[in-house]
């Protein structure tokens, strides 16, 4: 248990709003060198555990109890200056959407080489060499070109391939990687899972992949946690989620993906029973 | 081919060429090579391809919204490739367009019984405003959307009610053919099962031909009997739904069906390159 890269414990949270709870009793522990899923349908919580972890909770969101235990620290009461320190420094984020994380107006070397600068104290030339390894090392041909170039010049696959570099830059030990390729192709999705999970080997770093695609879960992730309505429905390794699940919810869910390898025999969405089964025992 | 309701043949479409009016002028691009697709009576068919495959303007070209620069589209047997905005407009009703994102297709300032009651009163499929309360009421009941959504704005709507608004304004005028354009992209697996299962009801009951845009051929087979998959502005393949899905020819659209992970253990899935997959 000690040996988690993060641990979260008991992690609720409400709206501040309607004072709806939006986690409730959420634990969850990511291993070292291990990629562990967190996935649900719109509303499970999946990104506010992200956004806990990180500290960028919307304001109306308030944690009410729950630590989220990273490197000895609780990250919910630490000081403010260690905690940008251990977020900023020690963990770092692969966003959904490259085009709204990277900023329009500054060139790509600028963006890439912050961090180096701010927490390494480099000096821009070494920074600037630093951000060449990297641009190479996620398999960009032409990275002197990349760094002169202002994020609209990219094509979504190359600026999520600078994000996942620039995620990687201070070999952080933990990454949340929120939905990393969902706004990609299906191919380009491939290429930007295969390099995730390569650089992922390579550095020894702790994964926490938030998505919604059982699909990607299945192909990237080592184990996964399924939410419903901010709560822990069922996991385990995933293997054995997707080949023996145990929670009615997890099976519906499996058999409501529509998919190629299978004839076209109508499809099942979750039956109306089994969400209101978990709506009563959320509600209990 | 009288099975055939739509027909485009040899379809080009060229972007920008004319002189820009601040003088400059763009190296013209041509978004479709001459493709060809029908779509039979009744049938759905599916098109598929990646970002600017040019199955979206296929799509658009397909219903007339934007100019062909070559080839001939044919509706119920008539050709309409040349028709000009007047002559269309009877035919509007019936080819009809579902949209990606219902947030952004329904007027956010207006209650949903406004956005599904002026289309049927524009073009008289209702005689008054009490015949298309009723006719709205009758498809809520029909699609499980809750009778109080009509009183409602689009945001107020979950993503699936907004989905289902977007399907049941199009299905109220009664139209013969349908287009939805990547209709299920943003939404959740079980939203997605609920709405293509409508759709799939719909289209069999009302005897529709439906043209079913998706980059996902996951989808593409849950719904489609025929597909087309597109790439770069050409059709690298077409056929039935059961003989692509068994045995792509193309090793585009072998590539393409086996960079979607399946939610099933597959040790070799993420080693395997588009060039094994040809192999």
């Amino acid at each position: 248990m000690s040996d988690a890269a993060l641990a979260i414990a008991d992690l609720n949270a409400v709206s501040d709003r309607d004072g709806e709870a939006i986690l409730r009793g959420v634990s969850l522990t990511v291993e070292r060198g291990e990629t562990r899923g967190l996935v649900g349908e719109s509303g499970a919580g999946k990104s506010t555990i992200g956004k806990a972890i990180l500290g960028i909770l919307p304001r109306a969101v308030r944690v009410t109890s729950g630590e989220v235990l990273f490197e000895g620290q609780d990250l919910l009461k630490a000081p403010a200056a260690l905690r940008r320190r251990l977020i900023g420094e020690r963990i770092a984020l692969i966003p959904q959407d490259p085009m709204t994380a990277l900023n329009p107006g500054r060139r790509i070397e600028g963006q890439l080489t912050d961090g180096l600068r701010l927490w390494r104290d480099l000096s821009a030339g070494a920074a600037r060499e630093a951000a060449l390894k990297l641009l190479d090392e996620v398999q960009i041909r032409d990275p002197e070109r990349v760094l002169r170039s202002f994020p609209h010049e990219l094509s979504g696959g190359m600026r999520q391939r600078v994000l996942i570099a620039a995620a990687f830059a201070l070999e952080p030990k933990l990454i949340v990687a929120d939905e990393p390729t969902t706004a990609l192709d299906v191919t380009v999705q491939k290429q930007i899972l295969r390099l995730i999970r390569a650089m992922q080997s390579a550095h020894g770093t702790s994964v926490l992949f938030v998505t919604h695609d059982l699909g990607v879960v299945a192909q990237i992730c080592d184990r996964v946690t399924l939410l419903f309505g901010g709560r822990v429905v069922e996991e385990g390794r995933t293997a054995d989620l997707l080949q023996a699940p145990r929670h009615p919810y997890t099976r519906a869910l499996l058999e409501a993906c529509p998919r190629y390898d299978q004839p076209c025999a109508g499809l099942r969405p979750i039956p109306e029973q089994i969400i209101a089964t978990l709506r009563a025992e959320i509600a209990a | 081919m009288s099975g055939d309701l739509l027909v485009a043949r040899d379809i080009e479409v060229v972007f920008g060429g004319r002189g820009h009016w601040l003088g400059r002028t763009r190296e013209p691009v041509k978004a479709l090579h001459g493709v060809t697709v029908r779509i039979g009576r009744g049938e759905t068919v599916g098109i598929v391809g990646e970002s600017g495959s040019g199955k979206t303007t296929l799509g658009r070209a397909l219903l007339r919204l934007i100019d062909v620069a070559g080839g001939s589209i044919a509706f119920a047997g008539r050709d309409i490739t040349q028709l000009s905005e007047a002559e269309m407009r009877p035919l509007r009703r019936r080819m009809q367009l579902i949209f990606q994102d219902p947030m952004a297709s329904l007027n956010p300032r207006r209650v949903i019984r406004r956005i599904v009651a002026e289309p049927m009163l524009f073009h008289g499929v209702a005689k008054d405003e009490a015949d298309a309360e009723a006719k709205a009421r009758a498809i809520f009941a029909r699609f499980s959307l809750p009778l109080a959504c009509l009183d409602r704005y689009p945001h107020e709507l979950s993503g699936g009610q907004r989905q289902r608004v977007g399907i049941a304004r199009v299905a109220l005028l009664a139209p013969d053919f349908v287009l939805a354009d990547e209709i299920v992209s943003g939404l959740d697996v079980s939203t997605q099962a609920q709405a293509l299962n409508l759709l799939k009801d719909l289209s069999r009951d009302l005897g529709l031909s439906m043209a079913f845009i998706s980059h996902d051929l996951s989808v593409i087979r849950a719904v489609c009997d025929r597909v087309y998959v597109l790439r770069s502005g050409r059709v690298v393949e077409e056929g039935a739904c059961e003989d692509i899905f068994a045995a792509p020819k193309h090793e585009y659209t072998r590539a393409l069906m086996d960079a979607i992970p399946l939610p099933r253990i597959d040790r070799d899935w993420l080693r395997r390159t588009a060039a094994d997959v040809a192999a």
